[in-house]
């Protein structure tokens, strides 16, 4: 049956699938695209699957569980934005989300999809966790309660509740703490950014979402937003203001180079290090800030940061986004993305991958993991790598 | 479960094989005007021995056998007429060896042109392969499977005449090695061994190309095109001739198109120019412009359009989205150089009675010993009644082509008939032999090049 509420029905077919976009900007290999690299079928590239979208939008193809799957497989990194050279580039991702929108709307989307949604509905997180245990990482932290400080920090779901992310969130406060930043957190005031439901289609949720922490933003007064995550990050800076919330939002890369600079942070020495930088999509590809995280790890003392070949515009995925993290649909291979990223990282040479994203950090280390890199290459947020301790 | 899926899935692993409806879909489907035909099964091996496992599987299944690379050969070449087996080559994309001395590189056949481009910018920037206009993602194999031709196409003619070595898995199964290779030497040449080149240029009806050795040429330090505009036609072979005289370029096209409207009815010939230094890139421009097309100029029928620009290799194509449309394809010849001004005006007729802007093209091949002229015909993929008129014009100009004295060019099935209608028929009694005895089965891509 056609789906003839599609929003880009006046567009999709401009797709020709030429395939220029499963390249990075130097054209080195058709593996940049994720979801592509981790199937290696048409059917998973962006082109096959614009193709297949159109297909089901104009009633040629029903839409099945395995539809449905390649819809979701899709992870949002914006590679193919990059690179495709059509006029009509700027839109793919909104071509994919409006077919999950659709697929919303008639509740037939992928399992895990579904609990990952349900779960946000219920608890404000993906995790499923009660919302009163939200602010459970700050525990022994002392950290204050947002009043009139200069910043909010909005800690996200993941650095609330993901035990590895919590270690870079409260990396990253005791930075603030050490460097006397005034800030403050929403606490259980706080709910999910909302930014992976966007992309996953479920459009009433993100509305929910953005109200709800519009509504906490506004009554404190809140001007000044600093994240722990670019998903959020690019939540506050790009959908909010859709609903009426603009702030001044800051990733927290963006803000320790002038803390180190002022000589409020000092970063540690890491001798004989050699650091390599994964751009998570949602600060890179996004939002193009590539040069603020990589400020800071070269204030890092004694240590060397060396580049992937597929780095800034090129960098290649970990397979996070879209809610992938947590809904792993492109897992299970040794070709799922996040292990693919893990052998680059170590093909440098560094003993350390620092990432910028509690998506990132949880994906990339547990991929290290399962390629036996361990001991070779350490996973660590650049918060982590400030704040010099041990993580807790 | 269907047990040639468990077979397919033992040999390639479960990943890279699906008779699901979307991966069948998706191969179902060319970028260009063809009707869509569904394979049964979609494989991706990764290594000549999985391809070979799979073709025996084919024989004794009697089920057909498509490779497929880029898919951007836009005639339906690699769509499975008679269901079977797509074979996606896409992972079979390892550089095995790259001699700079002798110049040449061996490549897995399902390799990128753009990733050869890349790896070569990045590793011997002093050296080139001849890149065809295609998208990026068209691969090596792909292309010499239609005997293509690229960006140094006048120095050295066709793609299919630049390779030292080939590993071909042949229809019945056996993994077969030509030149040098053959005897368990280095791939550095093709010849003098006796010739049994059955597979370039046959779409894959003959068997897999798996391997290749492709030769690379120096790569300059400077490059640069300039281009040159005439309005009469006629001027265009003989501009051609005299450039070609003096060898002075490594790509010559002569473009003529309707859009956008200031260059309707002109005649725009790109010379690609290198030098290892500005001199020699000064030397070069010298002799084209001062030496040979200066008198042009003075008697005012033709000008410099523009000189000095940036090549981009690899080259990106928005034809598609021209009108917002999503598709189109394109009729290729070769042709003798002198036939460019008839080809035009058939072509500029064809394109006007389907309602199309026309736009061709004639790209030089060897020392203007022929020319690949081309007619695109652009397509609104949501509009059927467009894509039948661009079918329409397609045909046409096959008709066309053989009329005035051409030969197709990767011809879809339509032109293929029309071509063997033609054919002397000891010569294509030949054809029919060499398929039967390589395939005896008739499983390579079987409804290509079909001797009946
Ligand atoms: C915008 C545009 C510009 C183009 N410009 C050029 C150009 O300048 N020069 C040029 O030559 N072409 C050009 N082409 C045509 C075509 O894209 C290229 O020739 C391309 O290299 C074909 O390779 P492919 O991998 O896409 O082949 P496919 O389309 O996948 O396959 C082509 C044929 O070869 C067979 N085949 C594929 N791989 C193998 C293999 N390994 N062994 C045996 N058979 C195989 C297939 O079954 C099919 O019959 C252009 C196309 C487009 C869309
Ligand atoms: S999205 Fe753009 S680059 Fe990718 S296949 Fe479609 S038209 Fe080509
Ligand atoms: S956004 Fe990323 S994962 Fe999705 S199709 Fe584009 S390149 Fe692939």
């Amino acid at each position: 049956m056609a789906q003839t509420q599609y929003k880009y029905m006046d567009m999709i077919h401009r797709c020709f699938r030429c395939g220029y976009c499963k390249f990075p900007q130097d054209w080195e290999d058709v593996d940049n695209c994720p979801a592509y690299a981790r199937h290696r079928l048409e059917s998973h590239s962006n082109g096959g699957r614009l193709w297949l979208i159109r297909a089901w939008i104009t009633g040629e193809l029903e839409l099945t569980d395995h539809l449905a799957e390649i819809i979701y497989s899709c992870v949002a990194c914006k590679n193919c934005e990059e690179k495709c050279p059509l006029s009509f580039s700027d839109d793919i991702l909104n071509m994919v989300i409006a077919a999950r929108a659709e697929m919303v709307a008639q509740g037939r989307i992928p399992s895990p999809v579904k609990t990952y949604l349900k779960n946000i509905q219920l608890h404000g997180n993906p995790y499923g966790i009660g919302a009163k245990k939200r602010s459970d990482w700050m525990q022994e932290l002392s950290i204050e309660p947002f009043e009139k400080q200069e910043f909010l920090f909005f800690v996200g779901s993941e650095g609330a509740y993901d035990s590895r992310a919590q270690h870079a969130a409260r990396a990253l406060s005791r930075l603030f703490q050490k460097a006397e930043l005034s800030f403050g957190v929403l606490g259980n005031d706080e709910t999910d950014d909302g930014n992976e439901v966007e992309l996953l289609g479920e459009e009433g949720l993100v509305e929910m979402l953005a109200e709800k922490n519009i509504a906490s933003f506004n009554e404190r007064g809140i001007k000044n937003i600093i994240t722990l995550s670019p998903h959020a990050y690019n939540a506050l800076k790009n959908i909010y203001p859709r609903f009426g919330g603009s702030y001044q939002v800051y990733h927290y890369t963006q803000i320790l180079p002038n803390l180190i600079q002022s000589g409020r942070l000092h970063p540690p020495k890491l001798e004989n290090t050699t650091i390599t930088y994964h751009d998570p999509c949602f600060l890179g590809r996004w939002n193009r800030e590539y040069t603020a995280p990589r400020r800071v790890l070269q204030a890092i003392g004694g240590s060397k940061l060396i580049e992937m070949d597929r780095n800034r515009k090129s960098a290649f995925c970990c397979g996070g986004g879209s809610g992938n993290y947590y809904t792993d649909l492109l897992g299970g291979s040794d070709d799922s993305p996040a292990r693919i990223r893990a052998r680059q990282a170590h093909a440098t040479g560094a003993t350390i991958l620092a990432v910028a994203c509690p998506n990132c950090l949880t994906m990339l280390e547990d991929a290290v993991k399962v390629e036996g890199l361990e001991g070779k290459i350490q996973v660590k947020d650049i918060a982590e790598l400030i704040d010099g301790e041990s993580a807790s | 479960m269907d047990s040639i899926y468990a077979a397919l899935m033992d040999i390639v692993g479960e990943d890279y094989v699906s008779n699901q409806t979307e991966e069948l879909f998706t191969y179902s489907k060319d970028l260009g005007t063809s009707e869509p035909q569904w394979p049964d099964y979609v494989a991706a091996p990764k290594t000549v021995e999985q391809v070979s496992r799979i073709v025996k599987l084919a024989n004794e299944q009697k089920l057909a056998v498509v490779p497929l690379g880029g898919g951007l050969s836009l005639a339906g070449l690699a769509l499975p007429l008679r269901g079977g087996i797509t074979l996606d080559l896409k992972r079979m994309d390892q550089i095995l060896e790259l001699n700079e001395q002798s110049r040449y590189i061996v490549v897995e056949a399902g390799i990128s042109h753009g990733k050869v481009t890349a790896y070569l910018h990045k590793h011997a920037p002093r050296l080139m392969h001849s890149e065809p206009g295609a998208p990026a993602a068209a691969t090596i194999g792909g292309n010499l499977a239609i005997h293509g031709q690229g960006d140094l196409a006048h120095p050295y003619g066709f793609n299919s005449d630049m390779i030292n070595g080939l590993e071909v898995v042949l229809p019945t199964g056996e993994i077969c090695r030509f030149g040098s290779c053959a005897i368990g030497n280095d791939w550095y040449t093709l010849h003098p061994l006796p010739d049994l080149q059955l597979f370039l240029g046959w779409s894959g009806c003959t068997g897999i190309i798996t391997k290749v050795s492709l030769r690379l040429f120096p790569c300059k330090k400077f490059q640069e095109q300039d281009l040159f505009i005439v309005q009469d036609e006629n001027l265009v072979p003989e501009i051609i001739y005299e450039m070609t005289h003096i060898g002075m370029a490594e790509d010559i096209m002569a473009i003529s198109q309707e859009i956008p409207p200031p260059f309707n009815r002109l005649h725009c010939i790109l010379v690609n120019i290198s030098g290892d230094s500005k001199e020699e890139l000064e030397f070069k421009r010298q002799l084209i412009f001062d030496g040979k097309l200066a008198r042009y100029i003075e008697d005012g029928v033709g000008g410099i359009g523009a000189v000095g620009q940036k090549i981009e290799r690899p080259q990106v194509s928005k034809t598609s989205d021209w009108r917002k449309g999503g598709g189109f394809e394109y009729v290729g010849s070769i042709v003798p150089v002198s036939y460019y001004p008839e080809c035009y005006r058939r072509g500029s007729e064809i394109s006007a009675r389907h309602g199309i802007p026309y736009t061709v093209l004639g790209r030089v091949v060897g020392s203007s010993h022929g020319m690949m002229f081309s007619w695109t015909y652009a397509f609104n993929r949501a509009d059927e009644e467009t894509v039948r008129h661009a079918r329409e014009a397609l045909h046409e100009t096959d008709r066309m082509v053989l009329e005035l004295g051409g030969t197709l060019w990767k011809p879809a099935v339509f032109g293929q008939k029309l071509v063997m209608d033609r054919m002397d028929p000891n010569t294509l009694q030949m054809m029919k032999k060499v398929k039967h005895l390589l395939d005896p089965n008739g499983i390579m891509n079987p409804g290509n090049w079909e001797v009946a």
